[in-house]
């Protein structure tokens, strides 16, 4: 499991591969807070290579949007399959997040 | 320790073949990941849906493994955590055993839904639990033990 991040114009798109837990929920944390404090305040997370989020996984996102917000920032989820859909449905957090079903309308939407 | 006993034959009716099998690991998150991944290569042997092995038992699996290592051994090296996992035609049961003193599973359940929980980082675990499996107790047997009980046609 790990993280890449890459630049897309200005827009910071962070990949999940694997697994989204408690084991490693830090490591994401820490890598979008390092771009935050560059100045970057525009983020999509793409789950398309994503296994399965925990609840601290989920805690996380809540989290980093909080933050990425209280810099002016915007976060968009895409690429959520039906299972992980699911997830955010039971939680409700389908309803804080701005989720798109594909990466390209994620670009699109900032 | 990885025990797998299992019974029948690949061709045998599904009803015929039953699964059991016990993994002790150390309190370290780090371990999860592989435990989940050892009990969902269970389920899809015995053929649950591809639902119930994506996201059901890995989530919830997943969570009472943290619940277990984070508060029950309070990430003690020292203490272990046993998972017990019996899969058969009808069901799959896991129990997550730690050497904590245990919690009152509906005291500790809050709603994270309601709309003053909704930004908290916290509190969905046992929650998520509870909506993934069909039966989610809790006794005591020489320590704390969760037990998920997840029906094949659920």
């Amino acid at each position: 499991m790990s993280f890449s991040i890459k630049k897309q114009g200005d827009i910071v798109v962070v990949d999940v591969e694997g697994q989204l837990i408690v084991g490693n929920r830090q490591e994401l944390k820490q890598k979008v807070l390092d771009e935050l404090e560059k100045g970057e305040k525009k983020f999509l997370i793409d789950f398309s290579q994503t296994g399965y989020i925990d609840s601290s996984g989920l805690g996380v996102l809540v989290s980093l949007s909080k933050k990425i917000r209280e810099q002016g920032g915007e976060l968009r989820l895409a690429n959520l399959n039906d299972d992980l859909k699911t997830l955010f449905e039971l939680t409700k957090l389908d309803t804080l997040f701005q989720i798109a079903d594909t990466r390209e309308r994620a670009l699109e939407s900032f | 320790m990885t025990d797998i006993r299992s019974r029948g034959e690949e061709a045998a009716p599904l009803g015929e073949l039953r699964i059991a099998l016990e993994v002790s690991i150390s309190s370290d998150v780090r371990y999860i990941e592989r435990v989940v991944e050892i009990v969902r290569s269970q389920c899809m042997a015995v053929l649950f849906a591809p639902r119930h092995c994506a996201l059901n038992v890995p989530v919830a699996l997943s969570e009472a493994l943290s619940n277990a290592i984070l508060y029950g051994n309070g990430e003690d090296p020292g203490k272990h955590v046993r998972v017990r996992a019996q899969v058969d035609d009808e069901q799959l049961v896991l129990e997550v055993a730690d050497e904590g003193g245990g919690f009152d599973l509906d005291e500790e359940t809050t709603d994270p839904t309601q709309l003053e929980n909704i930004e908290r980082e916290d509190g969905r675990g046992l929650f998520l639990m509870q909506q993934l499996m069909d039966r989610v107790e809790r006794f005591d047997d020489h320590g704390n033990v969760i037990r998920l009980t997840l029906r094949r046609g659920s």
